[in-house]
Order: structure tokens, then C-alpha cells, then sequence
């Protein structure tokens, strides 16, 4: 069963029509990227998966239930959480307690504790910095959080959001690498990324956007052979 | 209740007990004190301190918890006030109790905070500031003018001959006889505003460690990312407006009781900015900061009384007229407050941080992170 499916979503802002019905589907275990230019629609859709955006049109179903209606709130508790676009810290509170806010909807205090431990041991960096404000980390830092929040809310499927945005070439390496680890660990992850090489590299298969329309879906493998996707994405 | 504490005193268990108990005296003895030295005046000044310290916990709430700025919170007050004055008093000829009309107060004021809360559950900053402020007007205009048709509020004349608070069927504004000691009617208000003071606090330190406190927190932090940590933030801002207004529903009905009287002039958009100045100079968010924001700002301008007589005794003559000198200094108080303490009189240690950049604290941070990127 496909963990989570689109059927023809379409997405608006007022009379800009963002989406215009796309169909994807993502198995339990798969990482799946969504690449495409600046305005294809990639964070739309992603939002609207999220619930931060309602669907104009289509379906959403999750483990097999719609979840068109559903508000973004509980969805988060049916197991989507979302690594927003420009990562969305809570900048005036600590690390810690960001991470904590992750776990807003549990109230099982071990669990939460065990949790914690996995999130530093994933990124001892931000064991280093717990009692800092969210604020003055590095932009890197920031994203690492943001990833090590959501996967506080023990996620099904995490969505992340253009995680390399406005990062050093450095620290992008480093964040993909914490994707491919957190992969591996056997979230199921759906990634939108302008960085399409990357994008392709970590995942398994991709769907490329375009005017609000999905224009190819294929294995990652292929699609980063493929002379169009290269051209137009991979400036190769 | 150990957060109201500086940090260096929590740590010695005798001393905080020993610092509560003190604490608790001189609230106990307060009244009597300020009597003797400063006259009955003083201790009505006091209880109207009390009365803004419920109010400004309030509006903490709206503001300092969940950063929504409410401009516009006079109108809980009034709608508390008024609930009151129109069962309690001649002009209907209704005189339910005040135990009764004290919690319809609050629950009427609530349901009032998610009237204002609901439309405005889309906006921010500026623009729900000036939504709130409407708001706060409409109500004020209302009361001034629902004396026709049907003569519900009695118009700018206002309503009159108000209960008191009975206390055994007796009014308490004829003061208490307790036996051993008689207590005057401002003397016994104090002692209630007290308590109920006491129990906002008490109430506002938990919301404020409570799981609602930290999603209201992360709402004034990020909203978007709040809904993301999946908290309900459509409930938990009508939430903050409805506690909000409670507080102020709690405190115009105690305002109506005690003053006996009321009408639309109370409850001016100038009240609203008096209550917010209170919230944002002491420190917004931080309970301890709070009270004394509420506290200063009420006895504070009450010295200005003194300054007729002096100028008198000085030159012979009023020079300069109190009550214009009242709007000068609050502004320049104000000016110079933002200017150089913007976390406000007494803030949260963290907020402290956030606004003094320059401190040893956060550039070795910044040193850090520079180092980290050069890496």
C-alpha cells in the first residue's frame, strides 16, 4: 500500500493556479524527490500535502484515508511532519526546547527523553548547543534543527522543504548526508529541492514539476541520464 | 510560585521561605502602614494598584504569552463593569450577589475575548492591533449610546447607586468588624483584591508552565511552524484572547463594586494604552515584570498630587498644572524606557540577553559561530 498518494491535487493562490492537478504516490520506505525551476509548484504541492495550503482540487490520501480536509495540525499527529521552507526555528527559544515543541503532541515523557538522545546522537552539533537560542545558530545549524524537530513528532513521512536554501556548499553536503542517513534508518522521505543533482542522488525516484504539471516521473537513476532533465536541470 | 525569585535566591530553601514569609507580612501590614504614614488616600491607591496588576496579568496573557497586540482590551474590562453594574444596582432594580456576577463576569468577558478572537484569527502585528483597537471602541460607543431604545446602559450619564460586595450581608465598603479589629471599607477591598490578585498569579504562573503556555509561546514565535508541531493554533490564540478577557471581566466587576459607579468615560482607548504600557514597561512576558510595571504605573502618577502644593508653597501660585504635567512625564517615562531598558523594568532573563547584543554573553556566541564558519 502506498503510503501516501496524490490524485490530481491542484493548488491556488486567489486566481494563480500553482498546481494544476498532479498525481504522485510514495511506498512506505521510498525517498522521493520533487525537482523542478523556481514557480513549478514544488513547495505548493508540498504545502498542500501538509495541510499549510488548501487542496483547490484532487485528493490527498495518507495510509490509504483522504486527508484532503484534514487540518494541517492533525495531520501532524496522523504521522506528516514538515520541515518548512526557510526552516522555521523558533528563534527566541533554545535548542532543546525546540526540540521539545517537536513532541508537542506526545505526552509520554521516557519516550520523549529517548527521542532526544536519538535527535543529538543524529546531530551532536546541536547536543553541543542545546541551551543556545535557536536564533544564533548558522544557517546549517538552523536546518539541522528544524530536520531533528520534526523527526521529534515521530513521523511516517517527512516532508522536507528546500533544505539546502541558503546554505554554504559545505554544509549542504553535510545536510544531504544526514538525509541519506536518516533514509537509512527507514523514514520515508518526500524532498523538494531546487538543487536537482543532489535531489536525485539521495533518493530513489523523482517527479519533475513544471508550470504546475508534472512533465516526468521516473527512477532517479534515469532521470539523472536523461539529456532533457540534464539540460534543463543538472546545466550539464 | 519559586520563578517570582531572582536566580542567585532560589537556590538557599530558608531563604526563599524566609523571603515569602517577609513578603507576605508586609503585604498583610501594607494597608495599615501606608494609612498611618500616608493617609486613607494612599490605600485606596493601593487597591486600585491591585486592581491593574489582575488587569495587566491579562493582557500578559494576549500579548506577552502569545504575542497577539490587543489594542483594545478596555472593552473586557467594560463588558465586566457594566455586567456587573446593570444586575447589581437600582437601574433595573436587579441585585444579584457579586460571588455570582464575579464568575458570569469573567465567563461573559470570555465569550466576548473569542468574539474578538475569531474574526481576527488571520492577522498580525499592525493590522490586528488596529482591528483590536475598533473593537475597543465599538464597545465603549455602544455603552455610551444603548440608552435608547431601550435604556440598557444608561448612556454617558452612567450607572449609579452600584451593589457593593456583601461579605455576610454586610456591604464591605462599610468596612469589617472582625472583633478584635475593625477594618474601613478600603482596608477590607484591600484584602479581597488581594486574594484575587494571589490567584491571578498563581493562575498565570501555570498557563504559563502549562502545555497551552508553551504552544502559545510558539506561536508568537512562529506560527507557521507552530501549526507544523501540530498545535491547534485557531483554538489556542481564541484560547489566549478568551483567558485574556476573563481577567478583564474579572477586574471590571470589581471595579463596578468598588467604585459604586460607572460610565463609558472609564474606559477610553486611553485605558487600553495605560494597561499595555504597564505589560510592555515592566516586561512583557515576564510575570514578576508585569506587576511591577502595573504597580509603578499606578502609584507613580498618583505623586503628581503633591505637586500642586508644592508649586504653591514654592511660588505662591500653580504654575503648572498636575494633571497636564501626568501626560508629559508618562511619555517621557516611556520614551526613555524604550530607549534605554527596551526588555522592560524587570524582564525575563532571557529577553534580556535578546535585546543587549553587545553583551559578553552573546558576542562570545557570535564569536563561536564565526570561528565555526571559517572552519
Amino acid at each position: 500500500m502506498n503510503l501516501l498518494e496524490l490524485h490530481s491535487l491542484a493548488v491556488h493562490y486567489g486566481g494563480i493556479k500553482a498546481v494544476k492537478g498532479i498525481d504522485l504516490h510514495i511506498a512506505e520506505g521510498e525517498v522521493v524527490c520533487l525537482i523542478g525551476a523556481n514557480g513549478a509548484g514544488k513547495t505548493s504541492s508540498l504545502k498542500a500535502i501538509a495541510g499549510l495550503l488548501p487542496a483547490a482540487g484532487g485528493e490527498v490520501l495518507f495510509r490509504g484515508q483522504p486527508i484532503t480536509r484534514l487540518p494541517a495540525h492533525q495531520r501532524v499527529r496522523q504521522g506528516l511532519a514538515l520541515v518548512p521552507e526557510g526552516r522555521g526555528v523558533f528563534p527566541r527559544l533554545t535548542v532543546e526546547e525546540n526540540l521539545l515543541m517537536g513532541a508537542y503532541q506526545f505526552d509520554d515523557k521516557p519516550q520523549i527523553r529517548i527521542d532526544l538522545e536519538n535527535s543529538y546522537s543524529l546531530f551532536p552539533r546541536l547536543q553541543e548547543r542545546r541551551a543556545q537560542r535557536a536564533g544564533t545558530l548558522s544557517g546549517g545549524e538552523q536546518q539541522m534543527l528544524a530536520i531533528a524537530r520534526a523527526l521529534m513528532s515521530r513521523p511516517r513521512l517527512l516532508l522536507l522543504d528546500e533544505p539546502s536554501m541558503g546554505l554554504a556548499p559545505l554544509m549542504v553536503q553535510k545536510i544531504f548526508e544526514t538525509i541519506r542517513g536518516i533514509a537509512a534508518q527507514g523514514v520515508t522521505l518526500l524532498l523538494v529541492e531546487q538543487n536537482a543533482r543532489l535531489a536525485l542522488e539521495v533518493s530513489q525516484r523523482g517527479y519533475v514539476l513544471d508550470g504546475g504539471r508534472v512533465t516526468l516521473a521516473d527512477s532517479s537513476e534515469s532521470l539523472l541520464g536523461n539529456p532533457q532533465v540534464r539540460a534543463a536541470y543538472l546545466g550539464a | 510560585m519559586l520563578s517570582l525569585l531572582p536566580e542567585s535566591l532560589r537556590h538557599d530553601r530558608r531563604l526563599v521561605w524566609a523571603t515569602y514569609a517577609g513578603l507576605a507580612l508586609l503585604l498583610c501590614l501594607l494597608p495599615f502602614l501606608v494609612d498611618a504614614g500616608m493617609g486613607r488616600t494612599w490605600v485606596r491607591i493601593l487597591d486600585f494598584a491591585l486592581l491593574y496588576v489582575m488587569l495587566a496579568l491579562g493582557l500578559n496573557i494576549v500579548v506577552g504569552f502569545a504575542g497577539l497586540l490587543d489594542l483594545g482590551y478596555v472593552a473586557f474590562y467594560a463588558v465586566g463593569a457594566y455586567l456587573y453594574a446593570i444586575l447589581a444596582s437600582p437601574h433595573f432594580g436587579l441585585h444579584l450577589p457579586f460571588w455570582v456576577l464575579l464568575p458570569l463576569g469573567a465567563a461573559i468577558a470570555g465569550l466576548f475575548g473569542m468574539l474578538l478572537g475569531a474574526p481576527t484569527l488571520r492577522l498580525r502585528g499592525d493590522y490586528l492591533a488596529i482591528v483590536t483597537l475598533g473593537f475597543g471602541e465599538i464597545i465603549r460607543i455602544f455603552l455610551n449610546n444603548l440608552n435608547a431604545p431601550v435604556n440598557i446602559t444608561n448612556g454617558p450619564q452612567g450607572i449609579n447607586l452600584i451593589d457593593p460586595i456583601q461579605v455576610a450581608g454586610l456591604p464591605l465598603s462599610k468596612g469589617l468588624d472582625l472583633g478584635i479589629l475593625t477594618l474601613s471599607g478600603v482596608h477590607a477591598h484591600y484584602y479581597l483584591f488581594l486574594t484575587l490578585t494571589l490567584l491571578t498569579i498563581f493562575i498565570a504562573l501555570r498557563l504559563q508552565d502549562s502545555r497551552i503556555g508553551r504552544a502559545w509561546v510558539a506561536i508568537r514565535e512562529d506560527e507557521v511552524a507552530a501549526v507544523a508541531m501540530g498545535i491547534n493554533t485557531r483554538n489556542i490564540k481564541l484560547l489566549a484572547f478568551a483567558m485574556g478577557a476573563m481577567f478583564g471581566g474579572v477586574g471590571g466587576g470589581l471595579f463596578s463594586a468598588f467604585q459604586g459607579f460607572v460610565s463609558p468615560e472609564s474606559f477610553t482607548l486611553m485605558e487600553s494604552i495605560m494597561i499595555l504600557s504597564m505589560v510592555v514597561l515592566g516586561g512583557m512576558g515576564h510575570i514578576p515584570g508585569v506587576i511591577l510595571g502595573a504597580v509603578a504605573l499606578t502609584l507613580l502618577p498618583e505623586l503628581l498630587r503633591y505637586i500642586g502644593p508644592l508649586q504653591q508653597s514654592l511660588f505662591g501660585r500653580v504654575a503648572v498644572d498636575p494633571s497636564d504635567l501626568r501626560m508629559l512625564l508618562f511619555g517621557m517615562g516611556l520614551v526613555l524606557v524604550m530607549l534605554f531598558r527596551p526588555e522592560g523594568l524587570w524582564p525575563s532573563p532571557k529577553r534580556a540577553r535578546e535585546l543587549h547584543p553587545d553583551s559578553p554573553d552573546v558576542s562570545r556566541q557570535e564569536q563561536e559561530d564565526l570561528y565555526d564558519a571559517s572552519r
